[in-house]
């Protein structure tokens, strides 16, 4: 096995196109389970850690997506995120709270849920709630593609990357509304979702965002949910007057998320507890979230 | 490949390391420096904890190419010839943290960790730092125990020095 160490990202580009096998390496939180297991002995590893900017986030505004961007470098630490984004990420820095341990946040990172694409992967729901102008900044020394994170999970742990790319950043819309997330495990701490649900109020454009985890090959939303809540809301001038959604609608919301899900019997979880709990995890995301949006109102208007 | 870096304060190298070989057993039986323990191999036990560039990692989920030209604070680099023992270390003592032992060089870690950001945790505090440590003897009470004794003696010594 070989141990390449590049000093710059240009080099890490080079070392990627020469080594297109090479396995990236930052945080080291799934890469060195599976080394340490022996299930997967790759010819290479590609060490990230001494790439400063990819543990360097800033804000600003990017073609393609309106209002003002956070565009994250893919190795910032969840730990990092949960302190330093909490507002303009609000859905990511809490999902990313849930990862691991105190330990595993101090080293685990966005690019790295991107690059595994793990179905479970706390970070993916977060990001498909964020809107569908979230883009993984994928590099090369080809050149930058943007991709769509609609486009980006294509299988079970796989994604869209070409395998001389690299991941740079992800570029995620600031919040413009409440976001939230949710995760069944069996504790607190150290859990692998049996599922998972992020969700996010888009006021600005009057839609809401979804992401489903754990319950399908591959991290995905409910797209006739979020377009039942966003009609509804329109509909009933809820954006403007803040009034309750009423349980009808609410028990709809969480059934049409749940009928969006494909999951599996597995040793987490039956296939019939996920679709369950993905539709309480809906119900609870969203009137959390709407309580948040409406006391915004109230005290905007007091 | 070989492999340099500062461990507790002092240049180390290894030599031979594997590639794809963990930070935790290039210390372990490379290094001399068997404090941090192997249990679980993923992550999830937090028995292997160490400072990394002053922020406490798995040594298991590091590669230790990656610690080439860095800083690693092990257990053993708690206590100093000066003056002995580090207060948590004493506190876990004191309190009866320790029964097998193995958890315990993981949770100095954690916790000497927590108490240098938070002084004066709460008790939910000290439960979330110390949610990626596991311990199968004490049932966690005397380990609450030994950190609220920790942080109460560290926050009296820093009074009387500010008296002073």
């Amino acid at each position: 096995m070989e141990f390449l160490r590049p000093a710059t990202w240009d080099e890490a580009l080079a070392a990627k196109a020469e080594n297109p096998s090479a396995l990236p390496i930052s945080g080291g939180t799934d890469v060195m389970v599976e080394l340490n297991f022996d299930r997967h002995r790759p010819g290479a590893l590609l060490d990230l850690n001494r790439i400063t900017e990819l543990t360097e986030w800033e804000s600003g505004t990017y073609e393609g997506q309106d209002g003002e961007v956070i565009r994250l470098g893919a190795a910032v630490p969840y730990a990092r995120i949960t302190k330093e984004l909490s507002g303009p990420l609000q859905g990511l820095s809490i999902a990313g709270n849930t990862v691991g341990s105190p330990q595993i946040r101090n080293r685990g990172s966005v690019g790295g849920n991107l690059g595994g694409a793990s179905p479970a992967g706390d970070a993916h729901p977060a990001l498909l709630a964020a809107g569908k102008d979230v883009f993984v900044e994928a590099e090369s020394v080809r050149g930058t593609r943007l991709i769509a994170i609609d486009d980006f999970y294509v299988g079970v742990k796989r994604n869209s990357l070409q395998p001389d790319e690299l991941i740079r950043a992800v570029r995620i819309p600031v919040a413009d509304g409440p976001q939230q997330f949710s995760k069944i495990g069996t504790r607190n701490a150290m859990v692998i979702a049996v599922c998972a649900f992020g969700f996010a109020l888009h006021p600005k454009n009057g839609t809401v965002g979804t992401g489903i985890g754990s319950a399908a090959p591959t991290p995905r939303r409910a797209p006739e949910a979020e377009q039942f809540l966003a009609d509804e809301l329109a509909e009933r001038g809820l954006w403007q007057s803040g009034g309750l959604i009423g349980p009808a609608a609410v028990q709809r919301f969480g059934e049409l998320v749940s009928a969006a899900a494909s999951p599996i019997d597995d040793v987490r979880g039956s296939a019939a507890y996920r679709r369950h709990a993905l539709a309480v995890m809906a119900r609870r995301t969203l009137t959390w979230t709407w309580n948040e949006y409406t006391q915004s109102l109230r005290s905007a208007a007091a | 490949m070989r492999v340099t870096f500062n461990a507790n304060g002092r240049p180390v190298e290894a030599d031979d390391v594997w590639e794809g070989e963990s930070l935790l057993f290039m210390l372990r039986e490379r290094l001399g420096l068997p404090g941090s323990k192997n249990a679980c191999e993923q992550g999830e036990c937090g028995s292997c904890t160490v400072y990394l560039d002053g922020s406490p990692v798995c040594s298991c989920l590091v590669a230790a190419g990656q610690v080439q030209d860095r800083e690693v604070r092990t257990v053993e680099g708690l206590a100093d010839d000066e003056n002995g023992l580090d207060p948590v270390q004493q506190a876990f003592i004191d309190a009866g943290a320790v029964q097998c032992g193995f958890c315990t060089p993981g949770l100095l870690v954690q916790t000497h960790d927590l108490l240098e950001r938070e002084p004066q945790p709460s008790d939910s505090d000290i439960r979330e730092a110390l949610s990626g440590n596991l311990c199968r003897c004490t049932g966690y009470e005397k380990i609450m125990d030994a950190v609220r004794l920790a942080s109460a003696r560290k926050c009296s010594s820093n009074s009387s020095e500010v008296s002073q």
